[in-house]
């Protein structure tokens, strides 16, 4: 007989017997949907424990999100949904990596799930898309759905379009009014009479 | 046809007239929608509308095609796309900007990082269909319109040929040497 680790404290206690008290760097146990801080360093070997051990079984990714915190916060975040098909759990995983404020800083890193779970491929690559956190040891680490040249990463909080695109204005900038369609004169003749076809019902 | 008028066998017109009538009976559109607007192109496509007896059939190529209608959200991504397409399609071409987003941008006038704030931005559009998305009338209506732009063409001022001399002259290109021998070439 498994004895499966059900609760959040049970998860947390599994993690922190097989990998040591440190690999947590923070959580919060009571929110609506409890999380782990882990180590960034360290989230590979834990989320493949948690993937493989029979304990837990957390066979099913079922979404990354990347968050920017802003360039007064310095930092971005990474947070893991797992759940487990066959104990029917879930947990939620989150790292914490600083933030490149300026463009020569170097690109937040933070290491690839996609060699445990194959979804965690384009989760990253959309990851990396919209807010630039690079994924290391990534099989295929490029934009998915922006075009490849594109300029930026459009869910940053300090986000700035770029004025061209292959030759096309980019921002809408009073677009219509200065070079669209300005509409025909409006004539208005004689008044306008309420109801005019609603009709009379028949005798 | 004797027994039909009561004239001869002899139809007198005008070439424009002619040209223009056959051209705006049988519009073919190339058969592509980018979003939620292509489903109502679709449905005036279908039996229900059933634009096939305005002579629209949409055709699977744009060799083939005289009409683009642009049905949808024109992103970045597919705006080089969408400019090759036009430029792959035989002149007379025509293009009908269904909707909102291809119109203007529609709601990602301002907000949306990815999308192009019209089509009109990349390729010449001749009739703007409005709404989000526009019912099949709608479609039907911009149809009828371009079948009026095009009733009033005439071949002896292209609007191609007008179009290319425009560019050449806001280029500060000669414009006047259509008929003119083009100079010798060297071949080096």
């Amino acid at each position: 007989m498994i004895q499966e680790a059900v609760t959040f404290e049970e998860l947390k206690d599994f993690i922190v017997a097989t990998f040591g008290a440190e690999v947590v760097v923070a959580e919060k146990a009571d929110d609506l949907q409890p999380y782990l801080v882990l180590q960034t360093e360290r989230l590979a070997e834990v989320c493949l424990a948690l993937h493989d051990h029979e304990q837990t079984y957390f066979d099913f990714l079922s979404c990354i999100t990347g968050i920017d915190n802003g360039p007064e916060a310095g930092s971005m975040e990474v947070i893991y949904n797992l759940y487990s098909i066959p104990y029917d759990h879930h947990l939620m995983l989150k790292v914490q990596v600083p933030r490149n404020n300026t463009p020569d800083q170097a690109i937040p890193q933070v290491p690839t799930l996609s060699h445990i779970w194959r979804t965690a491929d384009w989760h990253e690559r959309e990851v990396f898309d919209m807010v630039g956190i690079y994924f290391k040891d990534h099989p295929d680490m490029r934009r998915i759905l922006c075009a490849a040249d594109w300029e930026g990463h459009p869910l940053r909080r300090d986000y700035e379009l770029q004025e061209y695109y292959h030759g096309i204005k980019v921002p809408f900038d009073q677009h219509n009014e200065l070079n669209g369609f300005k509409g025909e004169p409006q004539q208005l003749v004689g008044q306008p009479t309420p109801f005019s076809d609603k009709r009379e019902k028949p005798e | 046809m004797e027994a039909k008028t009561g004239e001869g066998g002899v139809v007198i017109t005008k070439l424009d007239d002619l040209l223009n009538w056959a051209r705006l009976t049988s519009l073919f559109p190339m058969g592509f929608g980018l979003a939620c607007c292509a489903i109502e192109m679709m449905g005036a496509y279908a039996s229900g509308y059933d634009m096939d007896r305005f002579g629209i059939i949409p055709r699977a190529s744009p060799r083939q095609s005289d009409v683009m209608i642009v049905a949808g959200t024109v992103t970045f991504k597919m705006a080089d796309r969408i400019r090759r397409l036009y430029e792959q399609m035989p002149e007379p071409r025509y293009v009908i900007s269904m909707g909102s987003c291809s119109n203007c941008g529609g709601p990602y006038w301002e907000h949306g990082y990815h999308v192009v704030k019209g089509v009109d931005r990349i390729i010449p559009v001749d009739v703007y269909v409005p709404g989000c998305p526009p019912r099949p009338e709608a479609l039907i209506g911009g149809f009828l319109q371009l079948q009026e732009i095009i009733r009033k063409e005439t071949i002896r001022a292209p609007r191609a040929v007008q179009e290319i001399m425009a560019k050449r002259a806001q280029q500060g290109q000669p414009v006047a040497d259509a008929d003119k021998a083009p100079a010798a070439i060297h071949h080096s």
